[in-house]
């Protein structure tokens, strides 16, 4: 294997679940890699298939029913095309994952421990008191004050963040290359959200594993990751360094996505600016470019011409999924940096309107 | 906790001297045989009427009877005397208890391990035509009468009367201590019997319970941490879809034990419910009194213990 080699490179993953209104297109042919000892950001909103692209990553949305298509390279092996067995033995091991929620995804009924001991013997062929041993030596890890004491309790009695970090520990007990984080930090307080992400951080310095952080949250990834992948009703519009996606976003999604969030640099009367709409039905897709319903910049040809992700004249690593011309998309985003409202800044631009 | 028991057990008593209380009512105050009456035989005189009633007590006024029935209980856990036979009901029921335990008991085997088993298949393999025909089965079960259901294996099975004659029929019944081969085998039938109906609802409720749990996001992390799928449904899922039958189970033991009069009486297994049975046919008081608090006593005593498991299956729970 090649030092160039990524550790997991996704090509043209397609999932589909066939449900009595339809068939849910989650994800529609994204690709992506993740190179060793890196961060990916995955943004997106609610519905955006984030989420279960990642759970397919795992095999976890063979249980649901999943249609999968294409691959998912992980050190070369196609974890699309493993048996049920063969994707076990590198779940929770090689590929761990931290979710949303940790106090639903920690069993009530069971001593944190315990669960913590299950994962490690889930892969090594250790001893309970060894097993015991490594579960305490996990929580300090993760930060868990007193663990030898902490390691009895049940998940009720920890807090939030402790939860979380439980959960950290929990994926973290045979030392993964790959740890997907959904959403690790929606669930948490604000102040619990940075120390997790901080652990995040430090834990990667320490342990050298690759990190996918999925989230809605522009303001996570910005801190963590490397480079960021934007996702819009299953598909990837943009993709590109994290320095590019905020200094030069090429899609207008992204744009709605910096303009919706607040920064400190701004002044206090700056107005932020919600992305009108929600998102599309999975089911029933708009046509072409299927951002165009809530797109203050579409054009008429953008309802019948479905968008490429294409490169970035210029910018290696930058790719963009979007109709409009690469010198317009440039402009568009210098006036709505300078503060202009969408259809100022269209004004501005002076977009050449197609006949309808 | 220790308190939260004492204090149970306590409510437990002053339960068990409402339900006796509602008992004097129904069987003394609402028309009835007369016991006395009944007694005399078909030429009993008023005079000697009059004698066996004063014998019995029942002349006394109804709380003085009541009062003396409590302070026996109480003092000397007595349970009386049957105007019948005038053997004590405490020896009596002590007698009739391990027909009843054996039959009650070995049938709670039966329905959880069938109930369970199939609630498991059943979810985990939802709407599939094993899944539909488990549930419909089990709807036939629920809804057929324990005493139908009796006699139907009593003509299909039965060694006597059956078409296919493999099991000991009605009345084939001998104690465990006697011949435990013999105990086993005339007790296949009653226990069948006794558990179709509940294994049935133990199927639903754990297929439902199941398919419910099998959501949850702690499953999902189960089969993330790399789990096989079996232990991920027999440890993490019914780990939390069991607690719905600990509940059951107590009470149905405890009802059970005090009322299998049905199944007792058509396989003639000479147990409490068919002390019951005999005794309430000759307005037999103490023992229909007796065998009606060892049920209240069963029930009450299965419900602590309900909320007692409780506490360990669910370590969120605290009393």
């Amino acid at each position: 294997m090649s030092a160039q080699e990524p550790l997991l490179r996704v090509e043209d993953l397609r999932v589909e679940f066939s449900t009595e209104d339809g068939v849910v297109h989650a994800v529609d042919g994204i690709s992506y890699e993740v190179q060793r000892g890196r961060t990916l950001g995955i943004v997106g909103e609610s519905g955006s298939g984030k989420t279960v692209a990642s759970l397919t990553t795992l095999g976890l949305t063979r249980t649901q029913g999943a249609r999968v298509s294409g691959q998912i390279l992980f050190e070369g092996r196609d974890l699309v095309a493993l048996s049920d067995a063969e994707l076990r033995a590198i779940r929770g091991n090689d590929i761990a994952m931290v979710f949303q929620d940790p106090l639903s995804s920690l069993h009530p009924f069971f001593k944190v421990g315990v669960q913590l001991i299950e994962a490690v013997r889930a892969h090594q062929d250790v001893s309970k008191q060894l097993a015991r041993a490594r579960a305490i030596e996990l929580l300090r890890l993760v930060g868990i004050p007193d663990p030898s004491r902490r390691v009895d309790d049940y998940p009720h009695e920890f807090s939030g963040g402790m939860r979380q970090r439980a959960m950290i520990a929990m994926a973290l007990s045979n030392e993964p290359k790959l740890l997907i984080a959904d959403e690790p930090t929606t669930a948490l307080d604000v102040t619990v959200q940075a120390q997790i992400l901080a652990l995040l951080e430090r834990l990667q310095r320490e342990l050298g594993m690759a990190i996918v952080i999925i989230t809605h949250d522009l303001g996570v990834v910005a801190e963590m990751a490397d480079e960021i992948a934007v996702m819009y009703a299953g598909r990837i519009v943009e993709t590109a360094s994290t320095a590019t996606v905020f200094d030069a976003p090429e899609h207008p999604y992204t744009w709605g996505l910096l303009k919706s969030i607040p920064t400190l640099a701004g002044s206090r009367d700056e107005d932020l600016v919600p992305i009108p709409g929600t998102p599309p039905s999975l089911i029933r897709r708009p046509s072409g470019c299927h951002f165009h319903p809530r797109c203050p910049y579409s054009q008429p040809s953008h309802e019948r011409i479905d968008p490429q992700l294409a490169p970035v004249q210029g910018e290696p690593g930058h790719h963009v999924a979007c109709l409009l011309e690469a010198d317009v998309r440039r402009a568009l985003w210098a006036q709505l940096r300078a503060g202009r409202m969408p259809d100022e800044a269209l004004a501005a631009v002076g977009v050449p309107q197609e006949p309808a | 906790m220790t308190r939260y028991i004492i204090r149970r057990l306590l409510w437990g008593v002053v339960l068990l001297i409402i339900v006796l209380a509602l008992l004097f009512v129904m069987f003394r105050v609402l028309p009835t045989a007369d016991p006395a009456k009944l007694r005399a035989g078909r030429f009993g005189s008023p005079k000697i009427i009059a004698e066996i009633r004063h014998n019995l007590g029942l002349d006394k006024s109804l709380p003085a009877q009541f009062w003396v029935y409590v302070k026996n209980l109480f003092l000397h856990f007595d349970l009386g005397y049957s105007y019948y036979s005038n053997a004590p009901v405490k020896e009596l029921i002590f007698n009739r208890l391990p027909a009843t335990l054996s039959l009650v008991l070995g049938g709670a085997i039966v329905w959880v391990v069938t109930g369970v088993g199939v609630g498991i298949v059943s979810a985990r393999r939802a709407g599939s035509r094993l899944d539909r025909a488990s549930m419909g089965t089990a709807l036939v079960l629920v809804s057929a009468p324990e005493y139908w259901l009796g006699l139907i294996t009593l003509y299909l099975f039965a060694s006597d009367i059956g078409q296919v004659r493999i099991f000991p029929g009605a009345g084939s019944y001998i104690g465990l201590t006697g011949d435990p081969v013999k105990w086993f085998e005339s007790l296949i039938l009653p226990w069948l019997v006794v558990a179709a109906g509940t294994a049935a609802i133990y199927a639903r409720l754990i297929r439902g319970s199941l398919i419910e749990t099998m959501g949850e996001d702690y499953i999902r992390t189960a089969r993330a941490k790399g789990l096989s799928e079996r232990r991920v449904v027999l440890r993490h899922g019914m780990r939390s879809a069991i607690n719905p039958i600990v509940t059951v189970l107590g009470l149905d033991i405890g009802v059970l034990l005090g009322s299998s009069v049905l199944v007792e009486t058509v396989f003639n297994i000479p147990g409490i419910g068919r002390l019951n049975y005999v005794a309430i046919t000759h307005a037999d008081f103490p023992i229909v009194q007796g065998t009606v608090l060892v049920a209240a006593l069963f029930i009450i005593v299965a419900n602590i213990i309900v909320d007692i498991a409780y506490a360990f299956l669910d370590p969120r729970v605290r009393y």
